[in-house]
């Protein structure tokens, strides 16, 4: 063929076709500039998005991670707070007057005066001096320092988020309570330290109050059983159905079951343990126990797919060396094939607890959204976790809780991106080519 | 107790293999040949332990709340209960509880104090009975394994019989929970429609749960009519996949064709991560940053925006979606043979030409999956939806309006509200199967084709 029609054209056969390419060329390469733009234009949104979303959670969430302060003069009266009446007591007076003595010019004999004084500190104030007097009686009758936190908007305040030029009636704070701040500021009695409340309270109504502690324990519970159920279940099921099972109908129905587990909606399996575990067994209801189980269920398809990833990882010589020395098939997999393959299970391990510490809707229907002001002592107690608590400041409607939920979620991503560096230092320190 | 119980269990299982195999250690230090390594004896006496104990220490734990309630209803004065509800049974149950737990608000009546008293006898008698049990079921069961100690037993196969079958469990755990979800749903959706008629669910057009819970409440009759909330759910999953389709598969035909190795190595952990953020995290930026943004710019183009709009939760949905099918695409676009892309670039092609002629639509399949895959998560997400749409059901297709999906009444529904006897709770459930068939469909149908294409070039 190819003989016959360079014969019959000459040298240069195909001119025209040449010529058409040559002049079809240039729009074709742009074509492939505009599908190059296209994609980048993609992938710029998709990166565009991620920084915005990181970049407004620090904008809105750093702010609370300092507190302002107040640092008090405090004469523990003992006509306030006598000894024997401990722990009842005016300790809100004590806090008050000793707040006027920095205001000579503010009547402290008007309730309403005094109050709007008092306001600047925070509604547990009293509670940690009660607290310190509590513990130790003896300051009954003396004067002593104390720092306690400022009231929200007197902390937005000092944090420049209530803005001194907008008109009075739209403030949170009038003129006068500016005043007293600036007054308070003048004498040095302002501090911003960095917030520990914010791990180590649990949470309040009052947003200058409000910490971490509740969730992040109750988080730990949930997340020790959804470990301790879903891991030694997982990594059965991922060695029978690599290992052993015959491939049949059965062994066919558990692997399909599995792939379609992994897809149901999370609201769903949230559903399974609002009827099926505090329904028909009565167990406690917003207890992180019934949380870590319904998300051990939510895990387990995960851990099952990377438990047989790694199975398959380890090569067949291992498995051929073993069974020619006369290891029996169970010995093969026990002491060679799953030490081999561990680093991998591991790995798929952590991401899906990660995935499961980030889950939320499951546990809200199961009750783990309650405002709970206690940490969770045992798993059976009611509490909350750390993206249900998110849910719970973000709904709420005072303002300071906004730059809390920012910063919970940054807590909440430094968790994640904790157990996901683990996870990727377990890949690359145990990652080996056979 | 119960933790002693546990403890009981875990000392004896250790007891139980050291045992055995000091047993089987002395039969060879006999000079007799034994048929398995002691350590499979040892085994062998801890899994018989183990095991049983284990399973019927859950299952008394399990039951024993149920079975003491029902005891109590039963110990109760003749008549206290008659023509009471369910929900008021429970509260009284409740109350008893808190009284046995010492919490004790005003003065109640005295034969609620007795059954207090008497529940926390039978609590009582079902902990000491159940170490009781577990006590004699060990000693039994450690003397019954010590009992087979010998040289010619079999005590790896046996062992290897117990791990086998507690591997087969485990793997069947998840047929359990495919069961309990679906007879969940089947139950409680079974009792929603002897109180709702089924049409009205499917075809009826107006959305109202919110009933009178007791006779003299004030509240809207109720209405469950089911289409607008699926429309919702269908208007805000529609908003997400015209967000993250085309971005997703630009992002993969970009890392898969073009883009520098360095590039694709920086982008894809960055993927990574927008996969890798919870929902409830999206759900915040949805109403922090989206909804605000969307509002503002419909406002100075003068168009009046709802605050919670479908465009807002759709497209936050839509970002998390965009890692998906990127993954899914590319897995796709690089499981077309490597033959085919070098054939059309032989032939003379451009590589957008190999791309959008060649190994597209190849790859279509796959891509078709998986866009099918992120059709179902959309369907299914929650947190995104109840955080930024909005919780009344309207008939509109408006993305501009503010809409409500099945995910976000599933959750209003069943938030405080636990006693399932009337139709706003299990309305949920109803709402819930709706949600589990057309997810296993969508889901079902996406690994078929996957699958299916797959097979093609293997």
């Amino acid at each position: 063929m190819t003989d016959i029609t360079s014969n019959q054209n000459g040298p240069r056969p195909t001119n025209a076709t040449t010529e058409a390419v040559r002049n079809s060329l240039a729009r074709r390469n742009r074509k492939q500039v505009i599908l190059q733009g296209f994609g980048i234009a993609a992938i710029s949104f998709a990166i565009m998005m991620l920084v915005i979303l990181i970049g407004s959670l620090v904008s809105s969430g750093y702010q609370a991670f300092t507190q302002t302060h107040v640092q008090l003069e405090v004469f523990v009266d003992p006509e306030e707070v006598p000894a024997s009446g401990l722990p009842r007591g005016g300790f809100d007076d004590v806090l008050s007057a000793s707040l006027g003595k920095y205001f000579p010019d503010v009547d402290m004999t008007s309730r309403a005066d005094a109050r709007d004084l008092s306001m600047i500190l925070s509604n547990g104030a009293q509670f940690s001096l009660r607290d310190m007097v509590v513990a130790d009686p003896s300051l009954i009758g003396q004067t002593i320092t104390i720092k306690v936190p400022t009231s929200d908007p007197y902390d937005q305040l000092a944090k420049g988020l209530v803005k001194r030029d907008t008109l009075e009636a739209n403030r949170r704070l009038d003129d006068a309570a500016i005043e007293r701040f600036d007054r308070l500021q003048e004498l040095g009695m302002i501090s911003k330290p960095l917030n520990t409340g914010l791990l180590t309270n649990a949470d309040s109504r009052f947003p200058e109050l409000a910490g971490l502690k509740g969730a992040i324990v109750g988080s730990f519970w949930a997340l020790l059983t959804c470990f301790l159920i879903s891991f030694p279940l997982g990594i059965g099921a991922a060695i029978y159905l690599e290992e052993f099972a015959p491939k049949n109908k059965v062994s066919d129905f558990i692997e399909v079951n599995i792939n379609n587990l992994a897809a149901v909606p999370s609201v769903v399996f949230g559903l399974l343990a609002l009827a099926v575990f505090i329904g028909w067994f009565g167990m406690p209801r917003s207890a992180p126990l019934v949380g870590g189980l319904t998300l051990a269920l939510m895990t387990l398809p995960t851990i099952i797919i990377a438990t047989r990833a790694a199975l398959k990882a380890v090569p067949p010589s291992i498995r051929e060396a073993a069974l020619g020395v006369g290891a029996s098939k169970h010995q093969v997999v026990f002491q060679h094939v799953l030490p081999l393959a561990m680093p991998g299970i591991l790995t798929g391990t952590i991401i899906g607890l990660a995935q499961a510490l980030g889950e939320t809707a499951p546990l809200l229907l199961i009750g783990m959204n309650a405002f709970i002001t206690s940490a969770p002592s045992s798993p059976f107690d009611s509490a909350t976790a750390l993206p249900t608590q998110i849910f719970i400041w973000a709904d709420s409607p005072e303002r300071g809780f906004v730059s809390r939920t920012s910063a919970a979620i940054l807590v909440l991503l430094g968790f994640l991106i904790f157990m996901n560096g683990i996870a990727i230092y377990l890949r690359q320190k145990f990652e080996r080519k056979w | 107790m119960t933790l002693a119980a546990f403890l009981l269990l875990f000392a004896a299982t250790l007891a139980g293999y050291f045992i055995n195999r000091r047993a089987a250690q002395a039969i060879r230090n006999n000079g007799m040949r034994l048929h398995s390594l002691e350590n499979f004896h040892g085994l062998y006496s801890a899994l018989t332990v183990l095991v049983p104990v284990f399973v019927l220490l859950l299952l008394w734990l399990m039951l024993q709340g149920p079975v003491v309630d029902r005891l109590l209803m039963a110990s109760l004065p003749e008549g206290t209960l008659d023509g009471l509800g369910t929900g008021a049974v429970q509260l009284i149950l409740a109350e008893i509880k808190s009284i046995s737990r010492g919490t004790i608000f005003g003065t109640p009546e005295d034969w609620k104090l007795v059954a207090a008293d008497r529940l926390v006898t039978y609590q009582a008698t079902s902990t000491a009975l159940m170490l009781a049990v577990v006590a004699v079921l060990v000693v039994v069961l450690m003397f019954a394994a010590r009992r087979r100690v010998a040289a010619e037993f079999r005590a790896r196969q046996q062992v290897e019989k117990i791990t086998s079958g507690l591997m087969i469990f485990c793997a069947t755990v998840a047929i359990f929970t495919t069961i309990g979800i679906v007879a969940a749903l089947m139950f409680e959706t079974a009792k929603f429609f002897s109180m709702v008629s089924f049409t009205e669910f499917l075809f009826g057009t107006s959305w109202e749960p919110q009933i009178p819970i007791r006779a003299d409440q004030i509240a809207a009759e109720g209405a469950f009519g089911a289409v607008p909330v699926f429309l919702g759910t269908i208007v805000i999953a529609t908003v997400a996949l015209t967000v993250a389709v085309p971005v997703g598969l630009l992002t993969a035909i970009y890392l898969n064709e073009f883009a520098p190795h360095k590039v694709r190595q920086v982008i894809k952990p960055v993927m990574e991560i927008l996969a890798g953020v919870p929902t409830v995290v999206y759900g915040f930026f949805a109403i922090l940053v989206i909804a605000p943004a969307i509002r503002q710019f419909g406002q100075s183009i003068g168009l009046d925006v709802a605050p919670n709009t479908a465009l807002a939760a759709g497209s936050v949905m839509g970002v998390m979606l965009i890692p998906f099918i990127s993954s899914f695409a590319d897995d796709a676009l690089s499981a077309v043979p490597q033959s085919l892309r070098d054939g059309a670039l032989a032939l003379g092609a451009t590589r957008a030409e190999t791309m959008l002629n060649v190994l597209f639509p190849a790859a279509i399949p796959g891509i078709v999956g998986g866009v099918l895959l992120a059709v179902s998560r959309a369907i299914g997400e929650t947190m995104i939806v109840v955080m930024a749409a909005g919780l009344i059901a309207k008939m509109t297709i408006n993305p501009l309006d503010s809409v409500t999906a099945v995910t976000v009444q599933i959750v209003t529904l069943l938030i405080g509200d636990t006693s399932f006897d009337n139709p706003k709770t299990l309305a949920a459930f109803a709402l819930g199967m709706m949600l589990f068939i057309a997810t296993l469909l969508i889901n079902i149908l996406a690994l078929r084709i996957v699958r299916k294409y797959r097979e093609i070039y293997d």
